[in-house]
């Protein structure tokens, strides 16, 4: 499968990784290696196959609608790379 | 004491024989000389543990211990262990301190057992060589020029070096099995479900299970009835009643069936691997078992099917590592989108990195059907062939790994080699079942050479029989390595 | 304007209505917004398509997948636990209370309920997304098809209102993300994960509604109803229910035109303002040669506009997948049951059954069914005393009402329960007191909190007071008599006026005989006794 640097460059802008272009160009051609080990399955007649999600069938659990959790933002925020009054801060956001 | 049975160190703990801050003492002994060489462990907290091992004595001498009270085991540093650094092998995670407990930690808390330190691992569980981790290669025991195997390559360097009494992994497509082929020790990873995900860092959700590493049937089984049970906090949990892991230990395995897939066989393995497993085999037969030819014939499509589902499913659960609630964030950006890309590149590594490109593009719009729900639809064949084996034997057998371990560096350019190291592993966790990995010789570099054993839904107590038999029968997991100060 | 003639009062009236039904040639204007669109006779040069999206949070105590709380207004990141700040290794475990109110939602709509429903991952990265994805529900939403029937105000011009149908395309389970602040440095946001997982049921319409109008019928309906069958407290102010509205316009017999999306619309007023002028931009846009681009909107509400957001590089591919650590979400029969049990009596159905067999008015009904709450308490009142259901309501939308009003309360926070409202009607309604005492009782008891669950208790209480203060009616006749007798004697004047023919001194007698009784005469035996002896 022939994937572009245009390609990886668009993925690794979804997945949020800088990347110089060095770096792309070197991701594609690895990149390319594992598509082809992928390709393989491609092929296979898979119509009326139902997908497997899950190891087993079985349904999602319900849990009871009460209040479980307390307080712990002082030990949570502890390990925050940036604080203050509380809030997390990050780079303004624009819209 | 270095080379005693769980049980039989249990015994000597309750009777008073060693403590347990004696024995957690001579294990953190045993590590400072010998972890600078191996590079098991990342992190080792010796007053933490001590203090947990003083804790055991206490409950040891009020006469109410548990069977692993006060004995030391080295947890993968995957699992969340509160106000311990857990880093997952990652420079994203190197100064994360866990706010709390994973299940599994928890589980071995509540059982008196001690933390005596956490175990080195590919980065995010990505790997099958330990050579991925940010905290450098760890060194398989046997031969310091010779992976341990990975993604728990730390905690099967641990237990083989004698640096443990017993050590935690997780298994996503061979982590456990694989290592412990390589290092010569026993590993089993359950059927999905049975042990909680919950603080276990998250690779490939549907795909990822915990599961004890240590050097005897005997000895998983002791930590299979800590590590499984029921947890709320996990979805995926299995509500599933308590079940004593070693209650089938000693049947005799006359009328056993095993089934050998013949494209566990084939093109691919080598020689001396092919030697010992077929020695394991024949030792099989004198135990009463009959042989049966089985065929998986769509295992050969587990490769490709694990690296579209695992990064699929890793691109997704990496993505909270964005470096504004925890973890790794870049010390220079001019914007958001700056701060995430920068924070995302410096802080994973080059194999995290490509699975995390491999995940997005295969969940990316056009590809989804083509890739990721194909895959899907063939892991439901893999799965199938399983179940249609398992009507005409009761465990399947074969290599655990296609070659004995290789050398560092050896693999280094070409991942697709690297990822070929999994063919006899993936499949199992694709269909969800209960796998394992015994001793059962040395390859022809006197390196170590496993033994897979594969179960039905549930049936490890079935397998740990079948294992516990042979290592009855067969010393291969009491060889040490040299070199380690015994 | 209209050639002016003078004619009598009806004529102009029937002049003005013929000539605006007409169309150009006499109106100097065609009407700009939409919603004077809708009721016109004629063909629309213009088909305006509008959708909604409603977000709707659910009253649950705890989180969609973890045991935070979810009560509003909390300091920072104090309800914000593990599962909900996507600490690693953590995992999500679904709430049953939110699953009971999206059964709920679809029972009320009519709709289908999916008997299995997938949760999915919608990956991308934003900082009040701690995981980099939201769960939600994409192929297989636990809601299906419904409708809603709305009454549409065509909000002026002079066409009548009218009923609607508009039909629910699907609504399904998400939850809720953060929220960003502006920090107080420049050039920093602040991220608040409080609301990060609240659970969110999107309700999504067909594109069946052609105008403001419409659009605003809607939304209040589904406003009301969620608040109704207590699902959602329905709070804009605090987020409780979000719109988005989808907006496209097209000439008669064209395929649909592009739409842009107006987002996060709290208000139904500014709703109103921002389809008129999202409507009428577009208009403007094609009629001038342009062309519409698919596009985010936000209502600037100050200048009354819709303005683009900033168009991203690349349109969002959120990657949709099964999320593997939820399984499928499966409603049993039993489930289904249960939660319809607890499904309670339509708005409309109250109404027709205070008209039909509580004898009130349409009026009445409506306003006693305003709210859920107001409804309970009308019927809890009732309960207690059976026959007198128009005093009750009366009482309710008169008395209750104003004293409600005053001191800025709901009825949910009503200082008098139901019960003890019904026991004091009761008294009244036996004649121990009068209507003036009951007011003055009331207003005594709206101070002190008198919260009784049963009738039995608050008439001991209500009696006690009566008998402590002296509050009964006096109905004894020659009681009565006597200080009428007095009251004659005293003033001969007035009684030759009203004995003259001058009926309007009779209100001086009530007045003074009330005063001399400390009001607490029976009134109606006054009344005759007054005319009796007035009578001579």
């Amino acid at each position: 499968m022939s994937l572009t640097n245009a390609d990886v460059r668009k993925v690794a802008r979804l997945a949020r990784l800088a990347m110089s272009e060095a770096e792309i160009e070197s991701a594609r051609a690895q990149l390319s290696g594992i598509f082809d080990l992928i390709a393989e399955m491609q092929a296979v007649d898979t119509n009326g196959i139902a997908p497997m999600s899950h190891a087993q069938d079985l349904s999602q659990r319900l849990r009871e609608d009460v209040v479980t959790e307390a307080d712990q933002r002082g030990l949570f925020q502890s390990i925050a790379p940036q604080v203050e009054a509380g809030l997390y801060l990050v780079p303004q956001v624009i819209e | 004491m270095l080379n005693s049975s769980l049980q039989q160190l249990g015994s000597a703990l309750r009777t008073g024989k060693i403590s347990s801050v004696e024995l957690t003492q001579l294990y953190l002994d045993r590590i400072a000389t010998l972890n600078p060489a191996l590079n098991a462990y990342v992190t080792i907290n010796a007053e933490t543990s001590l203090a947990q091992a003083r804790q055991a004595d206490a409950l040891l001498a009020g006469g109410k211990a548990q069977p692993l009270a006060g004995i030391p085991i080295a947890q993968k540093d995957i699992f969340c262990a509160k106000g311990w650094r857990t880093t997952c092998g990652s420079k994203m995670l190197e100064n994360f301190v866990a706010p709390y407990d994973a299940h599994v930690i928890a589980q071995f808390n509540n059982a008196g057992a001690v933390n005596l330190g956490k175990t080195n691992m590919d980065e995010f569980a990505m790997g099958s060589s330990n050579e991925t981790s940010y905290f450098g290669a760890v060194k398989n025991p046997w031969n310091r020029n010779a992976v341990p195997g990975g993604s728990s390559g730390g905690s099967a360097c641990a237990v083989a070096a004698r640096l443990c009494a017993a050590a935690t992994g997780t298994d996503t497509g061979g982590s456990i099995r694989q290592p412990a082929a390589l290092c010569g020790i026993s590993g089993i990873k359950p059927t999905y479900g049975a042990v909680s995900r919950y603080g276990m860092i998250a690779f490939a959700s549907s795909l990822d299970q915990a599961g004890p590493m240590a050097r005897s049937a005997e000895d998983l089984a002791l930590l299979l009835n800590v590590m499984t049970g029921f947890d709320a906090r996990d979805s995926t949990s299995l509500p599933r009643d308590k079940e004593d892991y070693a209650r089938d230990l000693n049947k005799p395995l006359a009328g056993l069936r095993i089934g050998l897939p013949k494209e566990f066989f084939a093109e691919g393995l080598a020689q001396d691997v092919a030697g010992c497993v077929n020695a394991a085999i024949a030792e099989y037969k004198k135990l009463g078992a009959t042989i049966v030819d089985i065929s998986l014939p769509n295992s050969k499509l587990a490769v490709p099917v694990y690296y579209v589902l695992a990064p699929a499913e890793a691109s997704s659960n990496l993505s909270r590592y964005d470096g504004v609630r925890y973890g790794y964030r870049a010390p220079e950006y001019s914007d958001l989108t700056e701060m995430y890309e920068k924070s995302r590149a410096q802080g994973f590594g080059a194999e995290v990195k490509r699975r995390i490109m491999i995940g997005t593009y295969v969940l990316s719009h056009g590809y989804y059907d083509a890739y990721y729900l194909q895959a899907q639809k063939i892991r439901r064949l893999i799965a199938q062939d399983f179940d249609d084996a398992f009507k005409q034997c009761d465990v399947i057998m074969g290599p655990t790994s296609p070659s004995t371990a290789f050398n560092l560096g050896e693999k280094g350019d070409d991942p697709v080699q690297m990822y070929l190291s999994d063919i006899y592993t993936i499949a199992v966790n694709l269909a969800g079942l209960p796998g394992m990995s015994i001793p059962a010789g040395f390859g022809s570099n006197g390196r170590p050479v496993g033994v897979q054993i594969i179960g039905n839904y549930f049936a490890e107590a079935r397998m740990l029989n079948v294992a516990h038999q042979y290592q009855q029968a067969t010393d291969h997991h009491d060889r040490v390595p040299q070199d380690i100060g015994l | 304007m209209i050639a002016s003639r003078k004619t009598s009062g009806f004529e102009d009236m029937s002049m003005l209505r013929r000539t605006s039904d007409e169309t150009t040639s006499h109106s100097t204007r065609l009407p700009k917004d939409s919603s004077q669109v809708a009721g016109y006779v004629r063909a629309p040069e213009w088909e305006i398509v509008i959708g909604l999206e409603v977000h709707t949070q659910l009253s649950t105590n705890s989180k969609i997948f973890s045991g935070a709380s979810t009560t509003y207004g909390a300091e920072p990141n104090t309800q914000a636990d593990a599962v909900s700040i996507a600490l690693p290794g953590v995992l999500p475990v679904l709430n049953k209370g939110a699953v009971e109110r999206a059964i709920k939602f679809g029972l009320a709509v009519g709709a289908h309920i999916a008997p299995r429903s997938v949760f999915a991952r919608k990956n991308y990265f934003y900082p009040d997304l701690p995981k980099g994805y939201q769960i939600s529900q994409f192929d297989l939403p636990v809601v299906g098809q419904g409708a809603l029937t709305i009454q549409v105000d065509p909000l002026s011009g002079n066409a009548k209102p009218y009923e609607k149908v508009v039909r629910i395309t699907r609504a399904h389970l998400e939850e809720d993300a953060g929220k960003s602040v502006h920090g107080e440095s420049q050039g920093v946001t602040g991220v608040d994960l409080n609301r990060a997982g609240t659970p969110l049921l999107e309700i999504v319409s067909e594109p069946d509604m052609s105008s403001a109008a419409e659009a605003v019928a809607y939304a209040k309906t589904l406003h009301s109803l969620v608040r109704w069958i207590g699902i959602c407290d329905g709070n804009m102010q605090e987020g409780s229910f979000r719109c988005d509205v989808n907006v496209s316009v097209r000439r008669p017999g064209e395929p649909l035109g592009t739409r842009r999306e107006i987002k996060n619309l709290n208000s139904f007023k500014f709703m109103q303002q921002a389809i008129d002028y999202e409507v009428q931009w577009q208009i403007d846009t094609l009629e001038n040669g342009g062309k519409i681009h698919q596009a985010t909107v936000l209502f600037d509400a100050d200048k009354g506009e819709t303005l683009a957001m900033r168009s991203k590089e690349e349109a969002h591919d959120y990657r949709y997948f099964p999320d593997p650590d939820l399984l499928p979400l499966d409603i049993t029969p039993a489930m289904f049951e249960q939660v319809r049990a607890t499904l309670p009596e339509s708005q409309q159905a109250k109404q027709k059954r205070y008209v039909n067999d509580l004898g009130l008015s349409a009026y009445d009904a409506s306003i006693l069914t305003a709210s859920r709450a107001m409804a309970d308490f009308f019927e809890a009142a009732i309960s207690c005393l059976p026959k007198q259901s128009k005093l009750v309501a009366n009482w309710i939308m008169g008395e209750i009402s104003a004293l409600l009003a005053r001191d800025k309360l709901e009825i949910e926070n009503c200082p008098v329960s139901a019960a003890w409202l019904a026991g004091l009607l009761a008294r009244v309604s036996d004649n121990t007191i009068n209507v003036k005492t009951a007011k003055e009782i009331l207003d005594s008891a709206w101070g002190r909190n008198q919260i009784f669950a049963k009738l039995a208790e608050a008439l001991t209480s209500i009696d006690a007071e009566i008998d402590a203060k002296g509050l009964k009616q006096v109905s004894d006749t020659g009681a009565i008599e006597k200080i009428v007798d007095e009251i004659i004697a005293a003033n001969p004047a007035q009684v030759a006026e009203y004995r003259s023919g001058k009926d309007k001194v009779f209100g001086f007698f009530v007045g003074l005989a009330m005063k001399a009784s400390k009001g607490q005469a029976n009134p109606a035996q006054l009344n005759d006794v007054l005319k009796r002896k007035l009578a001579g």
